[in-house]
């Protein structure tokens, strides 16, 4: 084994924290944990961004990481707003219970 | 060296992954999405992003999660139907297989070979030297100012949108 971590390891983490957070967003029926899934993917990505940061000797990577945040947190912000505002109406998270629109 | 630190973090970010979508109170899976963020914020500072580590502590762990939990004991949901495994099981498989197929192109392509890119100017001893965080504040506000002033009317946005949404 090499004394630094190669960036294969860091890529590999990241795709598996990725598979993991698209296997919840399938899985899951309660919307608040789907929506957690998502901040998993994001996270994975992140973890991405900051490893090509240090291997390509660049900083673009770690910018890019704190505007994704930025967007993360208003996401999160608006996505539990509307969450809140479909439970006042309809009193379930289930998304399968969620079918108005269905034809 | 750096192996016995990557390890451990690298094992538990993805144990307590795999709790967030396993768990089936709500708020466990907040709790196990708290943990996953700890320990990629270690990874970070393995990677040398202090400010990014530091950042991703107080946005992710401290803000979202505490909105996340606020939400959570807000509804008051209790456990989710225990029977999502048996009833659900034909799409629980396939929501693994596809997982599965997804993995296998992300890792096969990218997982075992070197990339190799432009290297950029930002070696590990220029920013030891300079400082990580003195080094994103001034790119921050030289070559990425204007998606830094796009991000602060991002933001205003959500807060007008959260209040119209939230409003009864």
């Amino acid at each position: 084994m090499t004394a630094t971590v190669p960036l294969n390891a860091y890529l590999i983490l990241s795709a598996v924290l990725f598979a993991i957070g698209v296997t919840g967003v399938l899985i899951r029926r309660n919307a608040l944990v789907i929506f957690m899934s998502i901040e998993l993917m994001l996270n994975a990505v992140n973890l991405t961004f900051v490893a090509f940061s240090r291997f390509l000797h660049s900083m673009d990577g770690q910018i890019i990481v704190l505007f994704v945040m930025a967007v993360a947190a208003a996401e999160v912000a608006v996505g539990l707003a509307i969450i809140i505002a479909l439970y006042r109406n309809k009193e379930s998270l289930n998304v399968d219970e969620i079918n108005l629109l269905k034809g | 060296m750096e192996w016995l630190v990557f390890v451990p973090l690298a094992a538990m970010a993805l144990i307590t992954a795999v709790l967030v979508i396993v768990l089936r109170n709500p708020v466990y899976c907040a709790l196990s999405l708290i943990g996953t963020f700890f320990a990629l914020s270690g990874i970070y500072l393995l990677l040398q992003a202090q400010f990014i580590a530091v950042v991703q502590v107080i946005v992710y762990a401290g803000a979202i999660m505490v909105l996340f939990l606020f939400v959570v004991m807000l509804l008051d949901l209790g456990h989710e139907l225990p029977a999502w495994l048996q009833r659900d099981r034909p799409r629980v498989l396939l929501g693994i297989c596809v997982t599965l197929l997804l993995l296998v192109e992300l890792v096969i392509p990218i997982g075992f070979r070197t990339p190799h890119g432009p290297q950029g100017p930002y070696t590990s001893e220029l920013v030891g030297a300079v400082g990580n965080t003195q080094l994103v504040g001034r790119l921050l506000f030289t070559e990425f100012l204007i998606p830094f002033e796009i991000t602060s009317i991002i933001l205003l946005i959500a807060i007008i949108g959260v209040m119209v949404l939230a409003r009864r």
